[in-house]
């Protein structure tokens, strides 16, 4: 299992993930760290993320967008807060208009990653607060949750090849 | 889909109400029992008038319901208020979940 917890609080609307994988933290920092390799698991395979700026260092910015079924798009960005490679990174995470600046009205969700290694294994702990409004409602409008379904079939097929690898 | 439950104005309320630690603490407290709004005023370093904004922001997103007794408002939690909150993270949480399966993939791919 990926997933080992997630801990939700409705009464602070925060949500903890916590999940380990059998990489080393280093390997684990760059999925975060690579704009390429983020973009293949940031959006759903149905609304797959291009980060078309990505500068991952303390008060950097990212910008992406994901682009859906009908070639529709929804923008985002980053705000990265504080880095300490490779074991944590911060970022305020909001909405962006077609131009890709941000809407600031829609509000922001404030993420804190901690990487700790396991000796070579790697436990990942995801802390988002919700700052405010309806962001989470917006994200799932952009079509999020029908990818979602879609994501766990190609998961399914992915892990079913690797068995046979 | 469960946000579908929401309009864009329900959960504005319900985002703002939860934006604020005075308001989050009175949830805490309301949700596991009754209190009358002068009762939370005196927990609080503010104002009677200040404390019973915040209440009167969690009845507008249906997180409470107040009730008038004798002299007393009484406050209580509003659990389908709650739930409403709570299905919104889960919604979130398979997001998550969902990302933290695609990480692994990639990993697994060396």
């Amino acid at each position: 299992m990926t997933v080992i917890s997630s801990t939700k609080s409705t009464e602070a609307l925060s949500f903890t993930l916590v999940a380990e994988f059998d990489a080393d933290v280093e390997r684990v920092w760059q999925i975060w760290e690579d704009p390429r390799q983020l973009e293949r698991w940031w959006g759903p395979p149905t609304w797959p993320a291009t980060f078309v700026k990505h500068e991952f260092t303390p008060g950097g910015e990212a910008s992406y967008y994901m682009t859906g079924p009908e070639g529709e798009k929804a923008g985002g960005w980053w705000r990265i807060t504080a880095i300490e490679a490779p074991r944590r990174l911060e970022f305020d995470d909001g909405f962006a208009d077609d131009d890709g600046a941000p809407v600031e009205a829609m509000g922001t969700t404030h993420a804190t990653v901690t990487l700790e290694d396991l000796g070579g294994r790697t436990r990942m702990t995801v802390l988002s607060t919700f700052e405010s409004e309806e962001q989470m409602g917006k994200m799932i409008d952009m079509g999020m949750e029908d990818g979602m379904k879609e994501a766990a079939g190609q998961i399914d097929a992915l892990l079913a090849e690797h068995s046979r690898a | 889909m469960v946000v579908d439950q929401f309009s864009d104005a329900e959960l504005d309320r319900l985002f703002q109400a939860f934006a604020d630690t005075t308001r989050r603490d009175i949830m805490r407290r309301v949700a596991v029992g009754e209190y009358s709004v002068s009762g939370l005023a005196s927990l609080y370093a503010m104002s009677f008038a200040a404390v019973q904004k915040h209440v009167a922001v969690l009845e507008r997103a249906s997180l409470v319901s107040k009730e008038r007794r004798g002299r007393e408002q009484i406050v209580r939690g509003n659990h389908e208020g709650l739930q409403k909150a709570r299905r919104l993270l889960d919604e979130y949480e398979a997001i998550w979940r969902q990302r933290a399966e695609r990480i692994a993939d990639i990993l697994a791919e060396e």
